[in-house]
């Protein structure tokens, strides 16, 4: 497989992970869509890390491309991590404005 | 003795130490103390001064280098001292002169605070360091510190009584005329640098400015002395820059006496005398010198006729003098000059003091006006005076009759013009000084009942430098007789010829026949003779008390010199100020700083609207940013 | 067309497919299904790259634990498909199209990529074992696998603090 598919297939999920971010204001969709945009850069890491192992692996480099998987599990690590803290600030929000509707937060200036 | 050159440093060094002491403590040490460290600094140097002078005088002669003072590039300067000939006896005038002042100073200073006592002590040395400074440097540079020092010391000095707006007025315009001036030096010194690469005078392996001269094109060379002139007219007050040294005397009357009329206004004529090759070389530089001295000579000496205030007189008699001096330089009689310098620091500091004593005596009356008949009271004073009066008019066997003599034969044979007009000006000053005599020593006193009551010889600490002076103003002439009346007999010629020698080889010798100089040396002694007992019989019975008028009135007002000055430099130079100010300064630029807060403080106010706190559109923003930075990055970056 | 050609079409065509059902379900509840049904798909790329560790951890930790704790979340808040505030036509229209531009900008900058034509692993390779991965993680990379366990103890630390009630 090129791996201009699988480029394509990965900014077409981040695009549409952000258009997601743009368009809604429930605070829970919008993490979401967050999350989708993290996954189309894991998909895209995995697959670089599948090319330059063909690439590198020509060079008697035998674990060549391994660090592009592990970066992509290490970037699991952070989001879930991520995801708790910011699941706890959005129940957070909820308990003291009754909504999740991130225009809310504009009450944060004053 | 060969080791004394080494000790050449401590000569200006002293004075800088007792500058140090007495500016630093000044508020700790009492009177006796700071006097104490005043004169003996100086002292210590006149003494080392003397035995560096013996030594040049063996032959001695030297450059002693310190320390690296500039390096840049290919140029070298260095921080070096020159003892030969001209610098031994410009350090015997100036620290001799400088003791018997600083002397003098103890006891006409003494009302001061103790305070202001010692920072008038402090500039004194300071002011004697900067000259020693300037007179012992090796090259033009270390010249300049000095140069710029006693400017500096002179403008600290003018105005010392700073409370009297005037006399901060007179220090200021001091300053701003030597700058002029100095510029053009600073000028000659950037020009010497690119053409020669150096600015030493001689050095070991013959690449000083002195020893490459042949290597500048003659408009080097007129351009470089032309320009170290602007300098000197602006140091030694010649035409056009005079009008600060007459101001120049609201400073107390010892710095009129050191500063502006025995050593600092000289340093001019020094400058020329150590660069007479490059002017020798320079005829045309020459003639513009003399003309502007003999031109300040006879100027300064009309003004000087109907001035009423004794300082005023003596601070143009001044200006005449330094006149007669650039004349000798300008037609190639160095000698003279640098002989005319010495014995007019003698009798010219002696008139000063004399005058100082006066003014003491009179309780700072200083118009003359108001005198008359002192010479009983002041017996001293009086008789000191007078010896002064016959020196500078050139009456023999004073010494002011050799060294101008010498001046004038100089100039009748290179221009029969210049000495007819040179004792013109000579009769003038014969006439002038003793109409200041005579209005003020003889006659009938003309003061109030106080003044007449309270008037005093004064102490010995200041009649102590008048008698030396006197003896000295007397006397110092026979270091130069003339050939005709004596032959073999000029000391100081001799002692300088080394200096002088590369000029002498380019000059045109011009020998006056002795019937001519016997000629030349009657008509002006007798015209001297005529003008001093006209002056003594007109002014002591009857002084012009009233205002001049008519032409009388044009002279007393300096020839409306300063108005001219006023009216075409600083009134434009105001009006432009002033227009500048309103117009660009406060119409344009302030228009434009304040307009740029006025807009930003309009654009703050409209972007201020984007931070909505809507976290969406900052998240569209960010977006749209991030597809801008694409863009470029890849479609639009070649 | 290969198997491995058509997996590849289905999976990518499922993984948009729920994406975009994702953004767009009114209902909270079946936008999180529909993110499951999109993890689902990257997994199922992630083995078919022959990358079976990093495909089941995909599943667990994403499709299985955070995806739950967004549901649980969701359904504590008591959410519906009338509970989210209508946003403005324009300004919807806006995020469409300007997420839409940038895709269109980075596709267009492929163009002129240099790993253009480069080929990609599939079904074979042995780095994304688990053995492999777990030499690696253990020797070359275990600071940074280290430092992660501080990270998740303040991650605990945090939550802990913000969703301690009243203050």
């Amino acid at each position: 497989m090129k791996i201009e598919y699988y480029i394509v297939l990965s900014l077409a999920l981040f695009c549409i992970g952000i258009a997601g971010v743009l368009t809604r204001r429930n605070a829970i969709i919008i993490f979401m869509c967050i999350e989708l945009m993290l996954n189309a850069v894991n998909l895209l890491l995995v697959a670089f890390s599948k090319m330059h192992h063909v690439a590198e692996g020509a060079k008697n480099v035998a674990m060549a491309g391994i660090d592009g998987q592990l970066f992509v599990f290490f970037i699991m690590v952070v989001a879930a991590a991520e995801v708790s803290v910011g699941l706890a600030i959005i129940v957070m929000m909820y308990r003291n404005t009754h909504s999740v509707d991130v225009n809310f937060l504009n009450r944060l200036k004053h | 003795m060969k080791n004394i050159l080494q000790l050449v440093w401590m000569v200006p060094v002293l004075p800088l130490i007792g500058f140090l002491i007495n500016g630093l403590f000044r508020k700790q040490l009492s009177k006796p103390l700071v006097s104490l460290v005043g004169c003996l600094s100086v002292l210590s140097s006149f003494v080392i001064s003397v035995l560096i002078f013996l030594d040049v005088k063996n032959g001695h002669t030297g450059v002693v280098n310190y320390f690296d003072f500039i390096s840049v590039g290919k140029l070298h300067i260095p921080f070096a001292f020159q003892a030969d000939q001209l610098s031994a006896l410009w350090l015997l005038v100036v620290t001799g002169v400088g003791f018997l002042i600083h002397l003098y100073s103890t006891a006409y200073m003494k009302d001061e605070e103790p305070q202001h006592y010692a920072r008038y002590f402090a500039y004194l040395n300071l002011f004697v360091f900067s000259m020693l400074l300037l007179i012992l440097g090796a090259n033009f540079v270390i010249m300049f510190i000095g140069w710029e020092g006693v400017g500096l010391c002179s403008y600290l000095l003018i105005g010392f009584w700073f409370k009297n707006n005037e006399y901060g007025n007179a220090a200021k315009k001091a300053f701003i005329m030597n700058r002029i001036g100095d510029l053009g030096f600073l000028l000659a010194i950037f020009w010497m640098v690119l053409k020669l690469g150096t600015v030493t005078y001689h050095t070991g392996d013959n690449t000083g400015v002195f020893d490459l001269v042949s290597k500048l094109s003659t408009f080097d060379i007129t351009g470089i002395t032309l320009l170290l002139f602007v300098g000197a007219t602006g140091k030694s007050a010649q035409i056009p820059l005079y009008t600060w040294l007459p101001d120049a005397m609201a400073g107390p009357t010892p710095v009129s006496a050191l500063i502006h009329a025995a050593t600092m206004v000289t340093a001019g004529i020094y400058m020329i005398a150590r660069s007479n090759i490059l002017y020798t070389l320079a005829p045309v530089t020459q003639t513009v010198v003399a003309v502007i001295g003999l031109a300040t000579a006879l100027l300064a000496a009309t003004i000087a006729l109907k001035q009423n205030d004794i300082k005023k007189v003596l601070a143009y008699s001044t200006v005449s003098q330094l006149g007669y001096m650039f004349l000798g330089l300008g037609v190639g009689a160095y000698t003279g000059a640098v002989f005319h310098v010495m014995t007019h620091a003698f009798f010219k500091a002696l008139l000063f003091l004399g005058a100082g004593s006066v003014i003491h005596a009179m309780h700072h009356e200083q118009d003359i006006r108001n005198m008359g008949g002192l010479k009983k009271k002041l017996p001293i004073t009086h008789l000191t005076f007078l010896i002064g009066c016959i020196a500078i008019a050139g009456i023999p066997p004073f010494s002011g009759f050799f060294s101008k003599d010498e001046i004038l034969a100089a100039a009748y044979a290179n221009n029969p013009i210049y000495w007819y007009l040179g004792v013109a000006g000579a009769l003038m000053t014969a006439f002038y000084m003793f109409r200041l005599y005579a209005t003020t020593f003889l006659g009938q006193f003309r003061g109030t009942e106080e003044q007449k009551h309270h008037l005093h010889e004064s102490p010995l600490s200041m009649t102590f430098p008048l008698i030396v002076l006197a003896i000295l103003a007397a006397l110092a002439g026979f270091v130069g007789v003339p050939e005709v009346l004596m032959p073999n007999s000029h000391a100081l010629g001799e002692f300088l010829a080394p200096i002088f020698a590369d000029s002498a080889k380019h000059a045109h010798a011009h020998h006056l026949d002795h019937s001519t100089e016997y000629v030349l040396m009657a008509v002006s002694v007798i015209g001297a003779a005529i003008a001093i007992i006209y002056a003594i019989f007109r002014f002591t019975r009857k002084p012009d008390l009233q205002e001049a008028t008519g032409f009388g009135k044009v002279l007393a007002d300096k020839w409306y010199v300063d108005e001219f000055y006023n009216g075409i430099i600083v009134r434009p130079l105001n009006w432009l100020g002033k227009f500048l100010n309103t117009y660009i300064e406060k119409g344009l630029i302030d228009w434009v700083v304040n307009g740029v807060g006025r807009s930003v403080n309009y654009l703050s106010r409209q972007v201020r609207l984007v931070q909505s706190g809507q976290v969406g559109s900052y998240v569209l923003l960010m977006v749209l940013s991030i597809l801008v930075f694409f863009v470029i990055q890849f479609f639009l970056k070649k | 067309m290969s198997a491995t050609v058509f997996l590849f079409y289905f999976l990518s065509v499922l993984a948009l497919g729920s994406a975009i059902m994702v953004v767009v379900s009114r209902n909270p509840v079946h936008s999180v299904l529909w993110l499951i049904a999109t993890f689902f798909a990257i997994s199922g790329h992630y083995i078919l790259m022959n990358a079976q560790f990093i495909g089941i951890v995909n599943l667990i930790v994403y499709a299985g634990a955070i995806m739950v704790l967004f549901l649980f979340v969701i359904m504590l808040m008591n959410m519906n498909a009338d509970s989210e505030p209508k946003k403005n036509k324009w300004l919807k229209l806006a995020g469409v199209v300007s997420g839409g531009c940038l895709l269109l900008v980075m596709v267009a900058a492929l163009k002129s990529a240099e790993v253009k034509g480069q080929l990609v692993q599939m079904k074979d390779g042995d780095i994304g074992l688990i053995a492999n991965l777990g030499k690696a993680l253990f020797t070359d990379f275990v600071v940074p696998f280290e430092i992660a366990s501080v990270l998740f103890l303040s991650a605990m630390v945090g939550t802990v603090v913000i969703g301690k009630k009243g203050d």
